[in-house]
């Protein structure tokens, strides 16, 4: 099968999640397309480490280093998130504008 | 039917499935429907993974992000008060993100379509790659990112709690 169909699903996972931050005004459904765009590299990853089946398994190794920085990801946006609500009752992040200038 | 036929069905039945529950993430109006759709779309990355020889990474990534992450994001939903249903989730910028996201998607997949023309996964290998291999893998050729990673684990972990501590 050729590789190109992994990067085209893979491409295509990416702009879903761009879209998504750019459309999205709740602060967790951002961070849900972050994640959709983390999948995407992760994607990519896995595909070049079967591709490249003789150079080793490193694109499987970062492949989880993504997962584990996705998970540190989550934890601290998260806790950012709650502390807003907690200020401000509220995460549009529309009306997030305290350090625009 | 033969094993390349079988890889192509499940190829593109899972590829559909990740679009479309990836689309649904970004439109429901529904903000703990995104969340459960995101879970559609992961397990169909772990599909891949399956597909792609990497058994290791996908349960990792069952665990990890369905089993941790999702549940965190429901989480931060039920926290936030969300109004959940009837609210208006997006801004007014949705023309311009359909269009950037557009833009992405064509530069991205032609440039990476056109650089690896002609570059085959060869599925015809009956051994898939095992966890001691990836194991190995990251032991001894990957150890120094690997404890990066953990300090980076260690300090996000203490940050999320200094940030979401009540004083």
């Amino acid at each position: 099968m050729p590789v190109s169909f992994f990067l085209v699903l893979s491409a295509l996972l990416f702009s879903i999640g761009i879209y998504g931050v750019l459309a999205r005004q709740h602060a967790v459904l951002v961070l849900l397309s972050i994640e959709l765009m983390l999948n995407a590299v992760n994607i990519n990853l896995v595909a070049f480490s079967a591709m490249l089946e003789e150079a080793g398994l490193g694109g499987q190794v970062f492949a989880l280093f993504v997962i584990a920085v996705a998970a540190a990801e989550v934890g601290v946006g998260l806790a950012i998130v709650i502390l807003i609500y907690r200020n401000r009752q509220s995460v549009d992040l529309d009306e997030l504008d305290l350090m625009k200038w | 039917m033969s094993a390349e036929t079988w890889q192509q069905v499940v190829f593109w039945f899972f590829a559909l499935l990740i679009t479309g529950a990836g689309v649904l993430v970004v439109t429901t109006r529904n903000v703990i429907h995104a969340a459960l759709w995101l879970v559609g779309a992961l397990m169909g990355a772990a599909a891949m993974y399956v597909l792609l020889f990497a058994e290791f990474v996908a349960w990792v990534q069952v665990l990890v992000y369905v089993g941790a992450i999702v549940v965190l994001m429901l989480f931060g939903l039920m926290l936030t008060r969300a109004p959940i249903g009837s609210a208006e989730f997006d801004n007014n910028q949705r023309p311009l993100a359909a269009l950037c996201a557009t833009a992405v998607f064509v530069v991205t997949s032609v440039i990476l379509v056109g650089g690896f023309e002609g570059k085959e996964i060869n599925f015809a290998r009956t051994t898939g790659t095992t966890t001691e291999s990836v194991g190995t893998a990251i032991f001894t050729s990957y150890v120094w990112p690997f404890e990066v990673v953990s300090i980076l684990l260690l300090a996000a972990l203490v940050g999320a709690v200094v940030i979401a501590r009540r004083d």
